[in-house]
């Protein structure tokens, strides 16, 4: 039966790690940091391709790796299904030999109708006398994710999988994937730096920095609310803006930012006096009518520092007049042109209180 | 025996030998990271930058029977090595061992560790390993190898003068017959056998050439 992963890592040479992870039956981990962070070390380890200092990684009741004892199951013991970066496939043998291969513990006779049946699954029939060289990136995945899962893996690793095809075929993979994981019922970590593929597949990420877990969650948990302001960093959050928690009302929290400025939010665990980093995501901010003062709840005034283009949107970047730290957000293009908003102009926002996340300022 | 038989029985027991040798030092020298691997790599190509007559010498010394290696031959063989066929062959394995060694080591060098992997996580053994995913891709290195090895040993002139001397039959190779004729002034029996080794030397390399994958 499908048995959840757990993993403890720790080295110190040749680079500091410190990452705890777990992922149950059926759930997509991702595994999301910037590149250097870690994360295809993880999956390496767990895979038994590398050595960690002190690792320990369990399968259930299976003990992979003993850290303590420094004793391991090896790589082809461990039954791993695993998708690498660039496929890795066997260049000389055609597609149905490649997952084949992977199954030469399994009786002869069992051997071709199961890679056969893997290899429909992923949408491959018909490519099975073919070499890996005659194969566009996108088939290469599907065959290399067919070798993976046609030895029944207790885990299935994908490392960066959709980091070497275009953007289409990526779309497309997505889809597949998304539609073959609804039958694995094994636990599956996903090493990605793509905020986009985490929001599209992931059930949970584990966010890992220089070696060690920052947070893990379910995705848009995470994403929403990120417990540090390094964390709100690394998933991309732009508009952090430091504050300090002045009162305290029943179903809210009025913070007031360096200017003296009052922001109301929703209510948060912080006392009163504690200095904060309020996480203003770009969707919570809208135009206000400029011809009025600002007046109410959460409307700021700025000037427009900057102003791009972006598709059909415009990429605004404001400066608040009292405070240091500039907002970005995006305006649809039409709205930006009635608006009349362009580079230099001042400009009055609301920011909508509900969505305001409250993060520890770093300097406590 | 012609000198052309005796070159060629040279160059096949040199093949025959350097290949499972270079196989297992070619391998280790791609995949290993031992602290010491350059000085081994240095030793070990040696022979391509020394003078023949340097290694010949140093093997003479090695044959001697006052040395414990001669000592150890003559034990063993019931005579010393050196101007016979036998000290002929050892001779040859040292000098051609970086031809033998580097095409199988730059053919493991050009595996992805990526592939290797994937075989191991997908269950084969190192052996099977070996036997299904690394033979396969690195076989041009192995025929490379085996072909250079023997063209290298028919042309192999200084060691095999200083080591078997020029017994007709025994350690007379065709490059010391070249050698030979042209002292004798027999410019024509020269021409032949330069022509011939000429050729093979060239058909060799083409076949060295024609093994490389394909880019």
């Amino acid at each position: 039966m499908s048995q959840p992963l757990t993993a403890d890592i720790r080295q110190s040479k040749p680079f500091s790690m410190d990452v705890h992870l777990q992922c149950g039956p059926g759930e997509l981990l991702a595994l999301v940091g910037p590149s250097g962070s870690g994360k295809s070390t993880v999956l390496r380890t767990i895979a038994g391709l590398h050595q960690a200092g002190e690792a320990r990684v369990m399968c259930g009741e299976k003990i992979w790796q003993n850290g303590r004892t420094k004793t391991g199951l090896s790589p082809q013991q461990r039954r791993v299904g695993m998708v690498f970066q660039h496929y890795a496939l066997f260049p000389h043998r055609n597609v149905l030999e490649n997952v084949m291969l992977a199954i030469q513990d399994q009786p002869r006779d069992v051997r071709e109708p199961r890679a056969r049946e893997w290899l429909e699954r992923t949408n491959m029939t018909g490519m099975e006398q073919r070499k890996p060289a005659q194969l566009s990136g996108g088939q290469r995945q599907r065959v290399a994710l067919a070798r993976a899962l046609a030895r029944e893996p207790d885990v299935l690793l994908l490392d960066e999988p959709f980091s070497a095809v275009d953007q289409q075929t990526r779309r497309k993979l997505y889809r597949e994937l998304a539609q073959l994981r609804r039958t694995l019922k094994v636990p599956m970590l996903l090493v990605t730096h793509d905020i986009n593929e985490v929001q599209q597949l992931a059930d949970s990420l584990c966010l890992i920095h220089r070696g060690k877990t920052l947070q893990q969650g379910k995705v848009q948990q995470v994403i929403n609310a990120p417990l540090t302001k390094e964390t709100a960093k690394l998933l991309g959050h732009q508009n952090l803006i430091p504050a300090r928690i002045l009162r305290k009302e029943s179903a809210q929290t009025i913070h007031e930012l360096e200017s003296g400025e009052l922001l109301t939010g929703p209510p948060c665990e912080f006392p009163v006096g504690q200095s904060v980093i309020l996480l203003i995501p770009p969707t919570t901010i809208s135009i206000a009518d400029s011809r009025q003062p600002p007046a109410g709840i959460n409307c700021l005034r700025g000037f427009v520092s900057d102003a791009v283009g972006l598709g059909d949107e415009l990429s605004v970047r404001l400066r608040l007049e009292t405070v240091t730290k500039a907002l970005r957000f995006r305006v649809p293009l039409h709205i930006a042109r009635q608006s009349g908003i362009t580079a230099g102009v001042t400009l009055d926002i609301r920011i909508r209180e509900t969505d305001i996340h409250v993060m520890a300022s770093d300097d406590d | 025996m012609s000198p052309f038989l005796v070159s060629f029985k040279l160059a096949l027991w040199t093949s025959l030998i350097l290949l499972p040798l270079g196989l297992l030092m070619g391998r280790w020298l791609a995949f290993s990271s031992c602290r010491h691997k350059s000085l081994i790599e240095a030793m070990l190509f040696l022979p391509l930058i020394l003078p023949p007559t340097v290694i010949g010498y140093y093997l003479l010394q090695l044959f001697s029977p006052e040395t414990f290696t001669g000592a150890l031959s003559i034990k063993l063989l019931g005579g010393p090595l050196v101007f016979t066929f036998p000290g002929l062959v050892v001779a040859s394995i040292v000098v051609n061992l970086p031809f033998a060694v580097q095409p199988i080591q730059l053919a493991f060098s050009a595996l992805p560790l990526e592939v290797r992997e994937a075989a191991w996580v997908s269950g084969l053994s190192p052996w099977k390993t070996w036997w299904h995913i690394e033979l396969p891709l690195v076989w041009q290195g192995l025929l490379a190898s085996s072909t250079l090895v023997f063209a290298h040993t028919l042309g192999e002139f200084g060691v095999v003068l200083l080591v078997g001397g020029n017994i007709e039959g025994v350690t007379r190779t065709v490059s010391i017959a070249i050698y030979d004729s042209v002292q004798a002034f027999d410019m024509r029996t020269a021409g032949w056998y330069s022509i011939s080794l000429l050729l093979f030397s060239l058909a060799a390399l083409l076949v060295v050439r024609r093994a490389q994958p394909a880019t």
